[in-house]
């Protein structure tokens, strides 16, 4: 295993849950991986598989989409079904693509919960890595 | 003057673009009356010298299609390339990778093997599979290379228009010819076919409910289609919502959901994920595990979704020419 790999990660994050949680991490000067780049959404239903597609594609060897806990956490009521119906059907079809579907992970992360953002996100950088990097077609088009 | 000149050539296809474009029935009469037909191999006995022997730029116009599968293909697509004013990219194959461009998840070796050793209905006791070049008693036989992945025809050489469908429906094929001879060029990149989605044409539209929602999603065979009713609404996978317009529902008329093949829409880089989009958005259940449940009944996600677009998806897309 190339020990030089920093994995570059993906987050994104659902502007009323979790993005809120990474302020508070933030806020009360939690430290974690700093290989997350954080993507703000209004709402995981927002999310769209071509998002993740275009991150694989430019560069990302992992991404992370976390929103707010089901079943009424929603600020929209099911965005977050809306997501992870996505979130299903598109790991499956990442895994018949041939990209590892636990390159894309799925989270729920309230505001109040900093340090299970902070845990999360530590794990999964460390499950990159010992993935390494991602080595598919996907890398070969550029933007 | 005399007539424009075109030409009709096919890589890895099936022979059903061809098909369609005979099926302009009496109207081909027309055509071939407006044009000069320069090369069709399928129809007429051409050779490839007779396509090295124009002009450059002496064809105004050539249909190619099927995906570029091997070197051959290639050096064909770009001769055509070479000896036409503009060329159009006919039917999915040759649009978006098709059919034969499913074959893009698997590698070269995985495809040989499967096709020459373990098909099941393969033969093989020789265990004898296609070698580039071979000698025997001082004569080398030599075949094209056959490619690691298909590729659509934009990503090996620079295409002017899209003609899409599996096989493009007879109108489609007109209208790009009558635009073409019109001398109205539409702009480089233009797709034929309708700029909405196959719902607005849809005969069986108005029986699709303003928000439709599934229960769980059954397959063609599973389940006896009423014809008169939305097959979305029905919970079978029809992807009319995502996809291009402009075949006259020829398939939902047959009693079959679309499937795609006139590919995305404007604006859409990646059909397949458009479509998981689309259909996710209309199962209708807020639990995680039944979610997980029906979805995972979906036999073949890759294949449902990106059935016709497969090479041409942000998963493997090469952008040949195309500006960073």
């Amino acid at each position: 295993m190339n020990d030089n790999f920093e994995p570059k990660i993906v987050a994104i994050f659902c502007y009323w849950c979790t993005t809120q949680a990474a302020e508070l991490a933030g806020t009360s000067r939690m430290t974690y991986a700093p290989n997350v780049k954080i993507v703000k959404t209004m709402c995981t239903g927002r999310v769209d598989p071509q998002f993740i597609l275009w991150a694989f594609r430019n560069g990302a060897d992992g991404v992370i989409v976390s929103g707010c806990h089901p079943p009424s956490d929603c600020h929209y009521e099911d965005g977050n079904f809306k997501w992870f119906r996505k979130y299903v059907l598109l790991s499956k079809t990442l895994e018949q693509a041939g990209i590892d579907p636990k390159r894309l992970r799925q989270e729920w992360i309230s505001a109040s919960e900093a340090d299970k953002l902070k845990k999360v996100i530590t794990e999964f950088t460390e499950e990159i890595r010992a993935l390494g990097p991602l080595k598919h077609p996907i890398r070969e088009g550029g933007d | 003057m005399g007539k424009p000149k075109v030409g009709f050539y096919w890589f890895a296809s099936c022979g059903g673009c061809e098909e369609s474009q005979v099926d302009i029935a009496d109207k081909l009469i027309d055509v071939v009356n407006a044009v000069d037909i320069a090369i069709w191999p399928v129809a007429l006995d051409f050779k490839d010298s007779d396509l090295e022997k124009l002009e450059d730029g002496e064809l105004v116009a050539c249909f190619l299609n099927g995906a570029i599968t091997n070197s051959e293909h290639r050096k064909i697509a770009e001769l055509f390339r070479k000896k036409s004013k503009y060329v159009i990219a006919y039917g999915a194959c040759s649009y978006m990778g098709g059919i034969p461009g499913l074959e893009v998840s698997k590698d070269k070796e995985t495809l040989i093997e499967r096709v020459y050793l373990k098909g099941d209905i393969v033969v093989n006791p020789d265990k004898v599979v296609p070698v580039q070049e071979f000698k025997e008693d001082g004569v080398r036989i030599e075949i094209p290379e056959i490619y690691e992945r298909p590729y659509s025809l934009d990503e090996v050489i620079d295409v002017d228009f899209y003609v899409p469908g599996c096989p493009p429906t007879p109108n489609v094929f007109l209208d790009a010819v009558n635009t073409l001879l019109s001398g109205k060029i539409p702009e480089k990149g233009y797709v034929f076919g309708s700029r909405k989605s196959l719902c607005n044409e849809c005969p069986l539209n108005k029986t699709k409910p303003e928000k439709v929602l599934v229960k769980e999603f059954k397959r063609p065979h599973e389940v006896i289609l009423d014809p008169e009713k939305c097959y979305l609404a029905q919970g079978v996978i029809c992807l009319g919502p995502v996809t291009r317009g402009g075949c006259d529902s020829l398939c939902i008329k047959g009693g079959m959901p679309c499937t795609g093949c006139f590919g995305p829409l404007e604006g859409i880089k990646d059909y397949g994920a458009k479509a998981i989009s689309y259909i996710a958005s209309i199962l209708d259940s807020k639990d995680l595990d039944e979610i997980r449940k029906t979805l995972e009944k979906i036999p073949d996600p890759l294949g449902t979704f990106y059935r016709y677009s497969l090479p041409r998806s942000l998963f493997y897309k090469k952008r040949v020419g195309d500006k960073k």
